[in-house]
């Protein structure tokens, strides 16, 4: 077995004799989010290294501890992404704990999710069994898709010990526009482009300034932007890295910050705060003190739903409370996989 | 080996294809099939007092609710629903539904919950795996009544519709707004969307846009118990664990599909079609590959070899190349500009590769014509030979030209044809073996070869299927794809949504003494090479 697999299976199965609570960590760059962390520590960091890459298979193959920013630099020199921008909020961001809190960046809704890149997983149960699921290639429907479930379940089904994910090419070229309109004047002009095949790849609005990426062929960027008919953003590669880590100006604040995510044409929403659109108008990120039930219900009013995603109470209801039908399959399937309840109890409901 | 349910020969695939007629029943009754003696044996479904005392007693109660002809229970009625698209395995059902409202949907899984009787659904009929076979002793759920397209929203670019709405009606109803919905199996004509999520089907343009798990936003399920739940959202993600992806493939084991929220997309500006002739099978594999490392994501990228280029082009006339040894087909599609700058590349890469003859379609009724031989495929190959049985695996693509000349070897050691055409740049294999199930022994060796060619798959680090689904089809080669753990996880899942296996029982997921029998006997065959080692 590779470096640090038998000890982290050890680990696991020293844990489940003894009914002790795990707390899986990779780099820790989201200690932040979810509920509370409770548990024994069980880093996955020793657990490193890329396994498999080849540019024209589009997929690449990691342990889980691998840092994002190995996998993003050897991407990167083959001229290939992950598409779905994950968002590093530190230098520390491990592969697995981006497959795990399933967090995806600007170019999310033009080219897909993480669950939708992820091909497969390695995963230890709460049994301490060593499980394998999907696979390396793009299509297969042999057996359930557990590598996807597993995918944004916080760890609270599995060890993820290993993921494969599909990878994309990068674009040959990028540019930002930006003019400055209201969020409302935002929404609607994201809603129209949207109905158009334009090689848009991002669009967000803040502190009044929209800006919208353009990604693709030299002569097909060139066009759009002749369409769109905005001034470049010089400083747009950077916003956009800098929006995914949330480091610019919004998210230095001290109140709590939501996470609304809803149908794109959703108009603004009508909860006091400050407001960033992202994904085109489906991700709202929401600095407030309101009331939690008042912004629960101002997303669940328009279809979608809400996260508190730093600050705030998080021994309350970080995520939307579900349905008592989800709920129980959700208690259902926690069972199925860790029916020891030793993953990461709590950190995603209190039931599991 | 077999259950005693399911015909001990797997035999021929009558693919009416793109028969619009595909998606009624008829399908199955009014296929002229060479049925094993076996067959009869089973006909009609049930004949212990038993069960047809339940027969009766269920069906009385479902005409509490149900309209009289919406619960069918005479043989001649039933005789429709007892095979999907892989007609060999038949099986009539106890009793058939046709529900025409969700409440009635629930009404029948609490009766059936209530009385322990195993419950099938059924969307089109057109899947290849066995997964809508009717059980002996189980309820045929139908969802073809829930044809409605319930809800457009363009702005949001998504649409609600019914699990029984065609695959292709959909882009249909959305045509005019400048939108559609991207997956396009080639059964589109016929395929239910139901079906689609519940196999998660692709198509030739997933490449580029995704499987049918990749375009959808929000699901209504009715649990096994009759309760309605919502998996999924309006928005692009929602709150807990990722149902909507555990549920898509799912072949109708863990809970009926009622509603389907599916993503649309803007219609391209312009979609362009090269065309690329190879003398040599491992040249055009290699031009795949060649393509997608040059940076390029295709629309669709498809490859046919020779045997299945010359059928066609006798059936549909595209304008192939009869010399070739393959043929890769090409689509980009974009604004004008991009197009233009990408049609020029690729043409570049296949020459470079060695390709004898790059062809860009020239106006929109060639690009037509380039794709109607692709998408006639199947059939022109039902026409040359009595019977075919399509296999569908996937490997990684830098394996496609080793493994397209291990087939023609195993091709040539079975003495069957086979013409190859399939998702190349997927690396989705549909090699599509012709056979006469009239020539005592030809099934049984075509079945044979098929269960090579998927181990073939397995060994080169792919997979058993691709698109198509396990179903009854594939369940014993899921024993050599999953070790006994796995397995075993997987039906801790089912457990989760159907704790006493009413749902589709006995499909998509081996028991483990079923897997256990079936290794002794491959093992017995010296067929297996390391039995030992676990296989993933
Ligand atoms: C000529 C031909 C070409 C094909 N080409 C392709 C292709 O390119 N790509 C591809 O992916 N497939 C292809 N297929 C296979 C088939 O069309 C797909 O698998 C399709 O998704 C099946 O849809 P259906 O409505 O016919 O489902 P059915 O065959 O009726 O059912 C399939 C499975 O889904 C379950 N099911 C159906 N509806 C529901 C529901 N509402 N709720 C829960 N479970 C349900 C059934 O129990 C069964 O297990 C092709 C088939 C044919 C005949």
């Amino acid at each position: 077995m590779p470096e640090g697999l038998t000890e982290i299976q050890e680990a696991v199965a020293q844990a489940a004799a003894t009914n002790t609570p795990l707390c899986i960590r990779g780099g820790g760059s989201k200690d932040f989010y979810g509920r509370e962390p409770r548990g024994q520590v069980l880093a996955t960091t020793s657990h490193t290294g890329i396994v498999a890459y080849e540019p024209s298979e589009l997929v690449i193959t990691a342990r889980a501890g691998t840092p994002l920013r190995q996998i993003s630099a050897q991407l990167d020199a083959a001229g290939q992404m992950l598409g779905f921008e994950p968002p590093q909020f530190d230098d520390n961001a491990t592969i697995g704990g981006i497959v795990a809190s399933g967090l995806s960046g600007s170019r999310r809704p033009y080219s897909g999710s993480v669950r939708d890149f992820v091909l497969g997983v390695q995963c230890i149960n709460g049994r301490a069994e060593f499980l394998s699921f999907g696979g390396q290639v793009m299509k297969n429907v042999a057996g359930y898709d557990v590598s996807r479930l597993m995918t944004g379940a916080l760890g609270t089904l599995g060890l993820i010990t290993e993921v494969s994910m599909k990878v994309l090419p990068a674009p040959a070229q990028e540019m930002t526009l930006r003019c400055s309109v209201s969020a409302d004047r935002a929404i609607k002009l994201f809603t129209e482009w949207a109905r158009q095949p334009l090689p848009v790849s991002g669009a967000s609005h803040v502190d009044g300034v929209l800006r919208v990426r353009l990604s693709g062929t030299e002569v097909g960027v060139a066009a759009a932007r002749a369409a769109l008919a905005a001034e470049e953003d010089p400083g747009g590669d950077d916003f956009w890295r800098r929006l995914g880590a949330q480091s610019i100006a919004f998210f230095n604040d001290s109140r709590p910050i939501w996470r609304l995510s809803v149908p794109s044409a959703a108009p603004a929403l009508d909860v006091d705060g400050d407001l960033l659109i992202d994904w085109g108008g489906a991700l709202r990120w929401l600095k407030t003190d309101a009331d939690v039930e008042q912004i629960r219900d101002a997303a669940t009013r328009c279809g979608g739903h809400a996260t508190l995603f730093r600050g705030g109470d998080r021994r309350g209801a970080v995520f939307q409370p579900l349905s008592p039908v989800l709920l129980n399959w959700h208690q259902n399937l926690k069972q199925a996989f860790d029916p020891g309840g030793i993953f990461n109890p709590g950190r995603m409901y209190p039931e599991i | 080996m077999l259950l005693p349910t399911v015909l001990p020969a797997l035999g021929a695939l009558i693919l009416t294809v793109l028969n619009p007629n595909l998606s009624r029943p008829e399908l199955c009754a009014g296929s002229p099939t060479d049925e094993p003696s076996t067959m009869t044996e089973i006909r009609p479904a049930m004949t212990s007092q038993s069960t047809i005392a339940l027969r009766e007693s269920l069906a009385t109660e479902f005409r509490n609710f149900l309209p009289a002809d919406a619960v069918l229970s005479a043989y001649e009625d039933l005789a429709p629903y007892e095979c999907d698209g892989l007609s060999a395995y038949r099986q009539a059902p106890m009793l058939a539904v046709l529900p025409d409202t969700v409440e009635q949907i629930q009404h029948v899984m609490r009766t059936c919950s209530a009385r322990g009787v195993p419950v099938v659904a059924r969307g089109a009929g057109t899947g290849l795996s066995g997964g809508a076979l009717p059980l002996a002793n189980g309820v045929l759920l139908s969802l073809a009544k829930f044809n409605r397209i319930l809800e457009i929203d363009p702005d949001n670019r998504w649409a609600r519709v019914q699990p029984g709405v065609r695959n292709l009606a959909i882009s249909e109803s959305v045509h005019a707004l400048n939108l559609y919905y991207a997956p396009d199996p080639s059964s589109q004509i016929a395929c239910s969307i139901g079906g689609n999520v519940a196999e998660n089907a692709g198509g030739v343009h997933c490449l580029k846009y995704g499987l049918t798990v990749h375009n959808i936003l929000k699901l209504d399920i009715v649990s096994v118990d009759g309760q309605r739940a919502t998996i999924g959202a309006d928005a692009l993600d929602s709150a807990g664990y990722d149902l909507l992806a555990l549920l898509t493939g799912s072949e109708g084991m863990l809970g009926i599909i009622v509603e389907v929220t599916v993503r649309l997309l803007p219609l391209p500006d312009v979609a362009k079609v090269i065309m690329a002739a190879f003398d040599d099978a491992t040249q055009a594999g290699n031009g795949v590959a060649g393509i997608i490392g040059a940076g390029i994501l295709p629309a669709g990228l498809e490859m046919m070899d020779n045997p299945a280029i010359r059928a066609t082009e006798d059936f549909v006339h595209a304008g192939y190349p009869l010399d070739a040894e393959a043929i890769l087909l090409c689509e980009l599609d974009g604004t004008a500009a991009e197009v233009d700058a990408q049609i020029e590349q690729v043409s570049r890469v296949l020459n470079e590769h060695g390709a004898s003859d790059v062809r860009v379609a020239r106006d929109e009724s060639e690009r037509l014509r380039f794709w109607s031989g692709r998408k006639a495929a199947f059939p022109a190959v039902g026409r040359i030979s009595p019977d075919y049985y399509c296999i569908d695996g996937t490997i990684p693509r830098r394996h496609l030209g080793t493994v397209l000349q291990r087939i023609a070897e195993l091709s040539g050691e079975y003495g069957q044809r086979v013409a190859n055409v399939f998702h190349a740049g997927d690396g989705n294999l549909h090699p599509l073996i012709l056979y006469d199930g009239n020539k005592p022994g030809e099934l049984a060796r075509t079945e044979e070869l098929g269960a090579k060619i998927l181990e073939l798959c397995i060994d080169v680090g792919g997979t058993i299927t691709g698109e198509h689904g396990v179903g009854m089809e594939k369940i014993d080669q899921m024993c050599i794809q999953f070790d006994a753990k796995t397995l075993a996880q997987f039906h801790a899942v089912k457990a989760a949504f159907d704790s006493n296996g009413l749902l589709n029982p006995g499909k998509a997921v081996p028991t483990l003494a079923r897997c256990a029998e079936f290794r002794a006997m491959h093992v017995h065959h010296g067929e297996l090479p390391f039995p030992d080692l676990e296989r993933f």
